[in-house]
């Protein structure tokens, strides 16, 4: 009895051990794909094409296969969303760590983070429905499909990833640190801007970095309302904004989306796409990790 | 402090304006989205196929879908994910193995949706011959999306389980795996839940990778079963967006849109309820 | 002698909770005053009512004068920013800002307007040599503080209170932290530093009591038992608590 006993429990065991091994074999599988499929492109077209060209016409004759364009055009969501959520995150952890009182903050936070929560398919609506017609009101010049609303919701939808890793950074910096500062004779904005900020700085970096990473990885949102056309935009002119633009994930909807066949180039570029997305938010998030790791502030 | 200034008062206010602002934006825009759906939302809408007609349109097909997906995402992902998250906690702590599972997991979490998307293509249809666009392929896909989010709640409601329990356990002659199934699973299951809801929750509203699996963006009958094509409630309220029609854009996909978030904060009701019920049934 | 603290009838509130009750006495100039007494009988609740760091507390109330220099400190027309300046504080774990050592001695003086470059290098200097750490950090200033010794970061904290040019130091239980021979050195500078600042030490260390102050005040569950020269508290204290509480029979 003891024997079919424990062969029950090794073979449990054996299932348990799969099930957390499943997770290394998707990773592994994204890489394989991505890698497998982008390598057959890549023998039809050249990586330098790729990504140094700047014309993405990928169905329309004559073909051109340059990523630039669409990497620009995530570059300005990025930034656009950057520019919001990165200070309304920094302001609200302030806000919630050094001001709010308990009742204040539980109920604040949850609000927070149902701005995550809501699907990114709804924001595209909103920026699409409403904030774009909106804008048109003050910017006269404004396209249906633009970078600017798409910018604006996808820096709403990142304020909770900054805020919240940005709070709990700050609730680390010890008490005596901020009582030794206003012993000193400082006042409260001027021991949280030069004391606990600086003394969390890691934490909030990281935060700033995985908020960017997921604007880069954004794709309802900015396929809806910034547009589909893959264009090299000045991020520096104003008017720019105003236009359509095509961010990289953008452009795999659109392939993925078409009637092109499966052993296309244009339906392979897909997967070229995807691979430098993919290598774009790995990236930022092993940085982000080693932000938060190695120049961990310690507090002796 | 007792004597501020108005500096001071000004960078709190500046503070708290921040913290507020997005909440703000989001509440007038869900207003406005409640107020065009609501002409559109009867049970019409809820039991009708789509349509080119606005006002014959509705949204069952895609509900279906995406309900019986969704059904299939939770079958799926609890096995594995508690699995996992059982392995992680009780046989693998410590080793060197775990923290390389646990780091790969980290990693998973923060991989664009879309790329969930190509994952299921190249997995599930190209290499296993699925046929795209089912609700299976569909189904599969989005259980690897949220994986990572089901291990780590699960992990951390088995780490909640107090080590007492567990040497009481094995102090009368149990096996780690009666231990683990007779104390330990029963004590985590609330926490095990909670975070399966607000997983499936999320997968409710994920488009992208449901896209890349050849999901239709149209469909006018619901999915007879997990082999048959089918549309989900993003997708329409997707291709309501796009489409000319002043009435589709402001009228349908509004209402659309409320039927998803009412089933999304349904589901997250109901697994704040169950937390909160399950915490004060087990006070250690 | 001059009294450079003149209390009256402090009392000192958490809520409904007594912090202290009723207390009266006077501070006097360059002299090295010790607060000593059980764990919670108020001693530290009174240092920081003196620079109103016990302000930041939420829920606190405060009865009675407290006249520096002959002005009432919580009447409405002092700030506190100024306050502060004037009479600077060292805590019990060195809390030294993650900056360099300049940065960290710069930062008082910074705040309260001192821009000038050379100026500033010229406080620090000072700041450090008056904390007798000038001879061990001078070649080191843009290092971290975080890589000094607990002792080291100890006398750095007093450097950067000393910064402002305050005329009072308040010290809250300053060593007890360090290990002996840190705080033997640390001991040493507050007898040094009496020649131009008044100190006041809060310390659990009754015989580090006897051996740096001239004035001793002993404090039993939030009220002031007696308060006199050093040499009477310990070797002929009026009130019998004191007494037992020195040869150690209570608290």
């Amino acid at each position: 009895m003891d024997r079919l006993l424990k062969m029950k429990e090794r073979i449990i065991v054996l299932f348990l051990i799969l099930c957390a091994v499943l997770t290394l074999f998707v990773t592994v599988s994204i890489i394989a794909i991505l890698l497998g499929e982008s390598l057959l492109f890549f023998s039809k077209v050249s990586p330098v094409e790729f990504f140094t060209g700047t014309r993405w016409t990928p169905t329309i004759k004559p073909y051109s296969f340059g990523v630039l364009p669409l990497v620009i055009g995530t570059l300005m969501i990025t930034i656009g969303a950057g520019l919001i959520a990165i200070p309304a995150g920094i302001l609200s952890a302030i806000y919630l760590s050094e001001y709010a009182s308990e009742r204040t903050r539980n109920v604040l936070k949850p609000m927070l983070e149902i701005l995550a929560g809501i699907p990114t398919v709804v924001y595209g609506f909103f920026a699409f429905a409403y904030i774009t017609p909106y804008l048109k009101k003050i910017f006269p010049d404004m396209q249906a499909y633009n970078a600017l609303s798409a910018s604006i919701v996808v820096g709403i939808m990142i304020i909770p990833i900054v805020a919240s890793i940005s709070e709990d950074a700050i609730r680390a910096v010890p008490r005596s640190l901020r009582e030794a500062g206003y012993a000193l004779g400082a006042r409260k904005p001027r021991v949280i801007l030069t004391i606990v900020i600086p003394s969390a700085l890691s934490g909030i970096v990281a935060s700033f970095i995985l908020g960017i990473s997921r604007a880069v990885g954004e794709t309802m949102a900015v396929t809806i309302a910034a547009g589909r056309t893959p264009r090299l935009a000045n991020i520096l002119n104003p008017e720019d904004w105003m236009k359509s633009i095509e961010t990289m994930t953008a452009a795999m909807v659109e392939i993925g989306m078409s009637d092109v066949s499966g052993q296309s180039v244009a339906y392979k570029s897909l997967f070229a796409i995807g691979l430098t997305l993919f290598a774009m938010t790995f990236a930022l998030n092993t940085v982000s990790y080693i932000v938060k790791m190695r120049f961990r502030e310690v507090y002796r | 402090m007792k004597t501020e200034n108005i500096s001071d008062w000004l960078f709190m206010m500046l503070t708290f304006l921040a913290t507020v602002f997005g909440i703000v934006l989001l509440s007038a825009l869900l207003v406005m989205t409640f107020y065009e759906a609501a002409g559109w939302l009867d049970i019409q809408f809820l039991t009708s196929p789509p349509s080119r007609f606005p006002e014959k349109a509705g949204i069952y097909p895609p509900l279906l879908g995406s309900i019986m997906m969704i059904a299939l995402v939770g079958i799926f992902s609890v096995p594995v994910g508690v699995g996992a998250a059982i392995f992680l906690e009780e046989y693998g702590s410590g080793k060197k193995i775990t923290k390389i599972i646990e780091i790969n997991i980290s990693n998973l979490a923060a991989v664009p949706s879309i790329v969930y998307g190509i994952l299921g293509l190249g997995l599930f249809v190209s290499t296993m011959h699925l046929k795209p666009g089912i609700v299976l392929v569909g189904s599969l896909t989005l259980t690897l999306l949220i994986l990572p989010i089901v291990i780590v709640a699960s992990q951390e409601a088995i780490r909640s389980v107090p080590g007492g329990l567990r040497e009481a356990s094995i102090g009368l002659g149990a096996t780690k795996w009666q231990t683990i199934r007779n104390v330990v699973l029963p004590s985590s299951i609330p926490g095990i839940l909670t975070g399966v809801i607000l997983a499936l929750s999320r997968a409710i509203g994920e488009t992208a990778p449901l896209i890349m699996i050849g999901a239709a963006t149209t469909i006018f009958t619901a999915p007879k079963d997990i082999f048959s094509p089918f549309s989900a409630l993003p997708m329409q309220i997707f291709m309501w967006t796009d489409m000319p029609k002043e009435e589709f854009l402001y009228g349908l996909a509004p209402a659309g849109i409320v039927v998803l978030l009412a089933i999304m904060l349904s589901m997250n009701a109901i697994a704040i309820v169950l937390r909160n019920h399950y915490r004060k049934k087990l006070r250690w | 002698m001059d009294a450079i603290f003149d209390v009256r009838n402090l009392s000192v509130y958490y809520g409904d909770k007594i912090g202290i009750k009723d207390v009266s006495l006077q501070i006097y100039r360059n002299k090295v005053t010790a607060v000593i007494g059980p764990s919670g009988c108020g001693k530290s609740t009174f240092l920081r009512t003196l620079n109103r760091l016990v302000e930041l507390v939420d829920g606190v109330r405060i009865e009675g004068r407290v006249l520096f220099d002959g002005k009432n400190i919580f009447d409405r027309d002092v700030d506190p920013v100024e306050l502060r300046r004037r009479v600077g504080m060292v805590f019990q774990h060195p809390n030294p800002f993650p900056k360099s050592i300049f940065e960290n001695v710069a930062y008082g003086p910074k705040i309260h307007g001192i821009k000038d470059r050379e100026k500033l290098q010229e406080i620090v200097e000072d700041s450090l040599k008056k904390a007798a750490l000038w001879d061990e950090v001078k070649d080191r200033l843009s290092e971290s503080a975080l890589g000094l010794s607990g002792g080291q970061q100890q006398r750095l904290c007093i450097a950067r209170a000393i910064a402002t040019n305050p005329e009072v130091i308040l010290f809250d239980e300053p060593t007890s932290a360090l290990d002996p021979i840190a705080s033997s050195k640390i001991e040493e500078l507050m007898i040094e530093l009496k020649k131009r600042y008044t100190v006041i030490v809060v310390t659990h260390n009754i015989q580090q009591a006897a051996r740096i102050s001239d004035y001793t005040a002993f404090f039993w569950m939030g009220e002031l038992v007696e308060y006199d020269r050093t040499e009477k508290i310990f070797e002929y204290p009026e009130n019998e608590l004191t007494e037992r509480y020195i040869t150690g029979r209570v608290g």
